[in-house]
């Protein structure tokens, strides 16, 4: 089929489902006449039942925790696979860093850039630190607080070299960090077994509301998913970098290459 | 105008499938897969909002205030998650191909490989 066979097949099929989507679309409440009621319960009980501000959190982390904790494997199930994929191909093998199209050296990073980066480093830490901590009470939370410090890892690696990195951490720490986080959600999970509730349920004192020391085990999940989510993205950074900026060609291509004909 | 952020989702939905179904370069086919999914966000967001009301983070603000649904605020942030990771092995497995075949294009992609079977 050419490209111009299937746009046109396409348009005829966009067009339907189109108007298929108008049709059903046109079933739902009008925008902004919620129907409730899971939303105005959950607005309601948040605060006095589990001294959450963030209703967002309190749904996330706590009445549907159980979910957010396959969620969270999903993300660590991802990077695995990233990981496997990107691996060092038979063949492959550091080598130098060149400009592939025109065979020049690499440019070194400006001084303007080095300053920036490591100048917006620390701030970056330090307010990923506060949306993991203060996700029960604010907008944030572990996921939003993860990816953030995982910026903080991009920035110096923006203001360096990728070889910069690997003075911060090797790839076995984030992999330890990763699992620790995963691990660390299905446990908290458990406490609630063993006090005799069910799996997930907030089991650790409150608190009084609007405490970052408050909400139970909600904080503490946040944590927990905070660590996963950063080890989880900084070593997918480091892999995509090290397939684009280490990995190279060998003289002799592996079997695998051989037979894909690559 | 009741109607407007619908059709803005069905319009990200269609506009980004024409993207995955028409593209000739398999990194630009992915980030038309994020647009695709992009729809979901503003669909679920528009089927909690409430006219005249807040967010629901009642930090400074009294319980019992008018509020939009959290609920589907807490799907949008699961459907975040699982479209970053989807993305990001797409983005994996397009490095790998174009490693193996040295194309981008999947219909040159099909054109090497179905050689590579004769």
């Amino acid at each position: 089929m050419t490209i111009q066979v299937r746009r046109i097949v396409f348009l005829l099929a966009g067009a339907f489902l189109a108007a298929l989507l108008v049709w059903g679309m046109g079933g739902l409440p009008h925008f902004g006449a919620y129907r409730g009621p899971y939303g105005d319960v959950l607005n309601a009980v948040s605060v006095p039942e589990r001294h959450i501000t963030d209703v967002v959190t309190a749904v996330n982390f706590d009445f549907r925790g159980f979910d957010t904790l396959g969620e969270e494997f999903i993300f660590f199930a991802a990077v695995l696979g990233v990981a496997l994929i990107l691996r060092a191909q038979p063949g492959e093998g550091p080598g130098h860093v060149e400009d592939y199209a025109t065979g020049r050296a690499v440019p070194p990073t400006s001084d303007a850039v080095r300053v920036l980066g490591l100048g917006l480093t620390p701030p970056t830490v330090l307010f990923a630190i506060y949306v993991v901590a203060h996700g029960h009470l604010t907008p944030g939370g572990g996921f939003q607080g993860g990816v953030i410090l995982a910026t903080g890892v991009l920035l110096i690696y923006l203001a360096g070299e990728f070889d910069d990195l690997h003075g911060l951490y090797t790839e076995v720490t984030l992999e330890r960090a990763e699992a620790i986080g995963a691990g660390a959600y299905a446990a908290i999970g458990t406490l609630g077994l063993l006090t005799g509730a069910t799996f997930m349920a907030n089991v650790l004192p409150l608190g009084k509301i609007g405490h970052v020391f408050s909400a139970g085990t909600v904080p503490l999940i946040n944590l927990a998913v905070g660590l996963e989510i950063a080890a989880g993205l900084v070593l997918l950074l480091t892999t995509f970098l090290r397939q684009t900026l280490v990995l190279r060609p060998t003289a002799s291509p592996g079997p695998l290459t051989k037979a894909l004909g690559g | 105008m009741n109607f407007l952020p619908y059709l803005v989702a069905i319009w990200l939905f269609v506009v980004g499938l024409y993207g995955v179904v028409t593209s000739r370069n398999l990194f630009h086919q992915i980030i038309s897969l994020s647009v695709v999914q992009a729809s979901t966000y503003v669909l679920l967001l528009a089927i909690g909002y409430r006219t005249g009301g807040t967010a629901p983070v009642f930090a400074g603000i009294p319980v019992g205030r008018l509020a939009v649904d959290p609920v589907v605020q807490a799907l949008s942030l699961t459907d975040v998650v699982v479209g970053a990771t989807v993305t990001a092995l797409l983005l994996a497995i397009a490095v790998q191909v174009h490693k193996r075949t040295g194309s981008l294009d999947p219909e040159d992609l099909r054109r090497r490989l179905g050689e590579r079977d004769e």
